[in-house]
């Protein structure tokens, strides 16, 4: 006897689930493919990369968790770029793509974006097989240099900031563009690295399209288009549930932030409708004479982002949950910089943008939303050169990623030295030690700097370094909320402000190139979150715990 | 007899231990090879409680004097538990001054990107008891402030009026040079001598202060603990008659004797799996499988290691106490040698839900031995894994395990629907259907990233599966992959114990040692080779005296790149002034390896250095398998469950693995019932029974898969 399961709808959506489940685990290894073999210590310590798989109009289907918030969506949007400007009719298997256009990638000149179609042999009604466009995969990473003036912010126009790529053929048919690594190779620094990373790149998409191809035998089905619509109205009914949870309306915030030279407001205006939440940035600050603009494709990846982690934590990145999200911006405001404007450093603006928009919707979930937070990272990113023009000594770069505290949540306290939004990581002192002439004496929670509330926010850290014997540091500060510090929310009080220093007194400027002299100790004092919720309403054992651990003095 | 390579004289056994969270397996070793063995309720206040009751009733049970056993072999997850529910020591930090806070500012990132609720793991040792002393090296170990004397008798003053248990030592740069760490704890032992002193240059003298800190914390708080319970095991078993030397196993899959378990007992985490790994290679040698997939999988999660060569792959740090959903960041940090594997929240008790896309998603929760699945009444009301397996038929409702619990097959339907089938409109078989598919994909998803992870391409592996779950599993699970062979050993239910008893001595001593092929130091790195030998031997030498095996490896990058691959070099030469080439080209030829292509023309770093020491193990008898088909059983009987391949519920031949002989040929689909677990075969799998009963199966050529 025997009896058959119910073939029909429910073991087709169990079929769609499990391979659902498959796409986003071949995006994943695609992902962790690039990381491995990335030389830009921002790809391997902050995952400043992303990878995903896209249906044959170039709506994306699963992305990779491993990643960076400021490719959301960007990466997302750059594929119709490419099937646009390629043109449907010149692309082929064994085609690779590429471009790191700051307007139709990822917001720099410094993120190297590869696509790849992928072609499979489907039957068509005669009979006859032909190769058929089903898919993409693409890839984005951050390289170690992109020519130009070096990363920085003080190019003055997109130019300066090094080689850019208009999107073209990597690869021809199986046939590697030759004159475009030429090019490439002449005009970056360290250009093994780079066309390594590049190579990995559209390694890391082959190993996503193999895989693809094993996926789509071993489930028999010819493609994508219908697994792609599975993913989207699943993820379109779970977004409107989410979107649902907050009243509709319109929520305004603006927040001002350091900047260089003069402060800079940031302002949003989020309205929510039934289908989605709509941010526009008029009132925000016009751009700047320096790298530190926003194309507005950066800036609605972080609106994005803090949406998604605030509303519907659980929901994967595809086309269907990211087109709940649209920006708009008056032309020339900091969040909207046009071509040729200078974007090399966007990230310290952008980061801010999450608790922009989260301040916004704060007013409609209250409960939901935390304290305004550290915001941009602490990099120290300096060029360690011989102090004595005499005695030359190799030069070196070196990079040190380091985080303030973040906002205070409705229950419970701000984090202490941890990133938001950013997902960055920090490296290891030792292992910063042993590449470059640093030594860092002092790395270590800096009490009493989250701001005071029932729930406190996250401690900022003091860091003290210097050079080694014979070394100097030429560095460009990045350093914000000096002037401006994190905001409390629901009456809990603001974080402490940030404070750079020479170890004699000296006074540093937050921004710009600045020395720090051989035998000089640098002091960073990394500003805290914000508190969340009246003082007065903190528990008692959480306040005596404050004091004997000595987070508060 | 301290010697493991002599075979074992007539009439003498040895015993392997293992103690688990749930159950204490005891597996005593026969003088003809063959084993025995006993499972009992752990006992948690006094885990040498249940191992010495399981040994009286087994020795009894086998007429054997405790007086004749030749060698007793332990491992234990009391360590890991220690630290998991934080039941440690009183233990103080001492850092530089400057570094009070590594421990708690972590990687100063969050593991989950998505949840701005996101609890960091808390520091194993809190921040009023991290004290710092003003000392300083540099990178290359040179002085940069020094050693305050005055300072640290100030602090161990303090030590002293705190009540300290034990005190971890760590300062910056000391896997260059200790001298400061073995300073303090000379200082602290003269003024303190009861005192339990971890120190970090020899616990682990790994670069990387976080992961290094976080180590010798975690040996500090562990070791009273540890020492004291090792001890008195010891002697418990002295007491009863037991004359062997007791050894332990270690994460890195070998033996150690009790002074080093109690000295670095950080070492013992992990022991129980890595058992398993051993197990699971020792069975690749034997049947001359040069790559396999090692499949263990219990109640509360399933746990995977490639085997090539008959040698699992160790890695130098794991994470301990993943907190959430054993995402990797969520735990702590152990650096040590230790067998590589990945864990996944994927167990007979692991719960099933639906989440807000309406996807059946299963764990990292599980219903565990209390309440445990909705099937044992015992109050579970959460649908589980083997819930699913009970309604698929793959169960037997009065067999299962080696407990005396019936499984009630009207409770698992009813939290089928419950859990999963109400929500999305579904019936209980087709929710059983889904929950057991998930599964599956969720464990084939996470084998294939190792697989990746380690530059490794799964075609061509052979599954070995053991623990109570795996053999349910492990024929989906080897079509979902794509491999072609599974062996189910016998004795799966207890694969780790035994795994013990086929251990080797081994020690794996590892440190940093930071040098460029622009500018190789010659000198250093013999010296750190030598230096690395001397100490993996010496540990060794505490158990046997037996010819031994030295692998050295070195972990080198190219310069620029954050992740190092491993490069093995030669037993015993040294190096000389063409060390620079050697090294690029066996590192050119390992990264070809992993990632496809070398890049030309970059500088290449070593980053740390390994050797590890191993006795030598007599070579196994080979026994080839064959899937010749022999005489083709006919069931027992039939039961009703679900075949994969169909998707259709069919009538299931049923089969007692203790009444096949030999030669005798299995069609799927089918169900092979034992006392510890079940084997499900699906309809176009064969399985043929071997001289030694391992169950060998395979997909049958004449089906279609």
């Amino acid at each position: 006897m025997t009896q058959t399961i119910d073939t029909t709808e429910t073991a087709r959506t169990l079929h769609n689930q499990v391979m659902w489940n498959r796409l986003i685990s071949v995006v994943e290894e695609q992902a962790l493919a690039l990381v491995r073999t990335a030389f830009s210590t921002s790809v391997r310590e902050a995952g400043d990369l992303s990878a995903g798989v896209f249906d044959p109009d170039g709506r994306m289907i699963a992305q990779a968790v491993t990643g960076t918030p400021g490719h959301v969506n960007t990466m997302a949007a750059a594929v119709p770029h490419f099937i646009n400007d390629i043109g449907p009719e010149r692309i082929f298997p064994g085609d690779v793509y590429i471009t790191n256009d700051p307007w139709k990638g990822t917001g720099h000149l410094h993120d190297i974006t590869v696509c790849t179609p992928v072609f499979r042999p489907i039957a068509g009604d005669d009979g006859q097989e032909t190769e058929t466009l089903i898919g993409f995969f693409a890839s984005t990473a951050h390289v170690v240099d992109i020519g130009g003036r070096g990363y920085g912010p003080d190019g003055k126009e997109v130019y300066e900031e090094g080689i850019n790529i208009p999107i073209m053929k990597w690869v021809d048919r199986g046939t590697l563009n030759s004159d475009l690594v030429g090019i490439v190779r002449v005009n970056v620094r360290e250009s093994d690295q780079v066309l390594g990373d590049i190579h990995g790149l559209a390694a890391s998409n082959e190993t996503g399209r193999r895989r693809l191809l094993d996926m789509l035998d071993e489930f028999a089905i010819d493609g994508l288009r219908d697994l792609a619509t599975f993913v989207f109205d699943r993820t379109d009914a779970a977004m409107q549930q989410a979107i649902a949870t907050v009243e509709p309306g319109v929520y305004r915030n603006e927040m001002v932030v350091d900047g260089y030279g003069e402060p800079v407001t940031l302002a949003v205006e989020i309205t929510v409708t039934e289908d989605g939440m709509h941010a526009d940035f008029t009132g925000t600050s016009p751009v700047c004479p320096l790298g530190i603009n926003v194309p507005l494709g950066y800036a609605h990846a972080y609106f994005t982002y803090g949406m998604l982690v605030a509303l519907a934590p659980e929901l994967p990145n595809n086309y269907a949950s990211l087109a709940t999200f649209t920006v708009s911006a008056p032309d020339g405001v900091i969040l909207n910089a046009k071509h040729p404007d200078p974007v090399a450093v966007r990230h310290v603006l952008g980061h801010f943008v999450t608790d922009l928009c989260l301040g916004a919707v704060a007013q409609a979930i209250p409960e939901r939303i935390p304290a305004e937070g550290s915001g941009a990272l602490w990099n120290f990113q300096a060029s360690a050169r011989s102090s004595d023009p005499m005695d030359p000594r190799p030069p070196v770069e070196i990079l040190m990623f380091n985080s303030g505290g973040t906002g205070a949540r409705p229950t419970l306290d701000g984090l202490t030295s941890t990133a938001f939004p950013s997902g960055v990581r920090t490296m290891s002192v030792e292992a910063t030690e042993q590449v470059g002439p640093i030594v860092i004496w002092r790395k270590e929670i800096r009490p009493d700097s989250g701001g005071v509330g029932a729930q406190r926010g996250g401690l900022g850290q003091v860091i003290e370094l210097g050079p080694t014997e014979g070394y100097r540091f030429d560095f460009s500060a990045m350093f914000d909320r000096i002037d401006h510090p994190a905001r409390g929310r629901a009456g809990g009080g603001d974080g402490a402000p940030g404070a750079v220093y020479l170890d004699d007194g000296t006074p540093f400027a937050g921004k710009g190139r600045q020395v720090v002299p051989e035998e000089r100790r640098l002091v960073l004092e990394l500003p805290g979150g914000g508190g969340f919720g009246d003082p007065a309403d903190r528990d008692p054992d959480d306040a005596e715990q404050d004091r004997i651990q000595g987070y508060v003095t | 007899m301290t010697n493991s390579s002599t075979p074992p004289t007539s009439g003498s056994v040895r015993i392997g231990a293992d103690v688990g969270g749930t159950f204490t397996d005891i597996v005593l070793e026969r003088p003809d090879g063959t084993y025995a063995s006993t499972k009992v309720l752990t006992t948690h206040d006094a885990p040498e409680r249940a191992i010495l009751d399981g040994l009286e009733s087994l020795a009894a049970a086998e007429s054997v004097a405790l007086a004749d056993v030749e060698q007793f072999i332990h491992g234990t997850t009391l360590a890991t538990n220690a630290l998991i529910e934080r039941r440690g020591a009183h233990t103080a930090l001492v850092t530089t001054e400057g570094f009070r806070d590594v421990i708690e500012t972590r990687t100063e990132s969050r593991f989950e990107q998505y949840d701005l609720n996101i609890v960091l793991p808390k520091p194993l040792i809190e921040r009023r008891h991290r004290h710092t002393l003003s000392e300083r090296r540099g990178a290359r170990g040179d002085e940069l402030i020094p050693f305050d004397e005055q300072g640290a008798a100030a602090l161990i003053e303090r030590i002293a009026g705190e009540g300290y248990e034990s005190v971890a030592v760590g300062f910056l740069h000391s896997y260059v040079d200790g001298t400061n760490e073995r300073r303090f704890r000379d200082l602290l032992l003269e003024a303190l001598p009861d005192m339990s002193v971890s120190i970090s240059c020899e616990v682990s003298p790994q670069m990387r202060e976080y992961e290094r800190f976080n180590t010798v914390c975690a040996n500090a708080y562990v070791q009273p603990l540890m020492a004291t319970y090792l001890v008195r095991l010891r002697d418990q078993l002295q007491e009863r008659g037991v004359v062997a030397p007791l050894y332990l196993v270690h994460s890195g899959g070998g033996l150690m004797s009790v002074d080093s378990a109690a000295a670095f007992p950080v070492r013992l985490v992990e022991s129980g799996p890595a058992g398993g790994a051993i197990f699971a290679a020792d069975l690749a040698e034997r049947y001359g499988r040069d790559r396999v997939f090692s499949f263990d999988m219990g109640g509360t999660t399933a746990k995977i290691s490639l085997i090539d060569d008959s040698r699992p792959a160790t890695a130098k740090t794991f994470e301990v106490d993943r907190t959430a959903r054993f995402k990797k960041g969520s735990g702590m940090p152990i650096s040590i040698p230790v067998i590589d594997m990945i864990e996944i929240g994927a167990g007979g008790g692991s719960i099933a839900h639906v989440d807000t896309l309406d996807q059946i998603r299963i764990g990292p929760h599980s219903a565990g031995s209390e309440p445990g699945p909705a099937a044992y009444s015992l109050g579970g009301e959460d649908a589980t894994v083997t819930d699913a397996n009970l309604q698929l038929g793959r169960l037997h409702p009065d067999t299962f395990g080696a407990t005396d619990i019936d499984l009630s097959p009207q409770l698992a339907t009813e939290a089928l629907v419950r859990s999963v089938g109400e929500r999305l409109g579904l019936d209980a078989m087709t929710a059983a259907v889904g929950v057991a598919e998930v599964v599956d994909e969720n464990m084939a998803n996470a084998a294939r990233a190792h697989a990746v992870e380690n530059g490794k391409n799964l075609g061509g592996y052979t599954m070995i599966a053991f623990g109570g779950g795996a053999p349910l599993h492990a024929a989906r699970l080897m079509d979902k992959l794509g491999l072609d062979e599974l062996i189910v050993p016998p004795g799966a239910g207890v694969g780790s114990a035994i795994g013990f008893l086929v251990a080797p001595f081994s020690y794996e001593a590892v440190r940093s040692f930071y040098t460029s092929t622009n500018d190789f130091d010659v000198v250093g790195s013999n010296r750190v080779l030598s230096e690395l030998t001397d100490e993996a031997m010496a540990f060794v030498r505490q158990g046997t005296d037996t010819e031994v095996t030295v692998e050295r490896q070195v972990s080198m990058r190219y310069a620029g790149q954050g992740w190092e691959i491993p490069v093995m070099l030669d037993a015993d030469s040294s190096f000389d002034d063409f060390a620079a080439e050697l090294l690029s080209a066996k590192f050119t030829k390992a990264y070809e390896e992993f990632f496809g292509r070398a890049i030309d023309d970059l500088a290449i770093e070593t980053v740390s250095w390994s050797v590890r020491v191993s006795s030598v193990l007599p070579p196994r008898d080979r026994v080839s398998l064959a899937s010749t088909v022999g005489e083709m059983l006919e069931p027992g009987g039939h039961r009703d469950a679900y075949d994969p391949v169909t998707g259709d519920v069919v009538p299931t031949g049923l089969f007692e693995r203790t009444s096949l002989e030999p030669g005798v040929t299995i069609d799927g689909p089918a169900i092979i019932a034992e006392q510890q677990t079940t084997t499900v075969l699906a309809s176009h799998h064969r399985c043929t029974m071997q001289p030694d009963r391992t169950l060998f199966i395979t997909r049958r050529t004449e089906v279609s898969s």
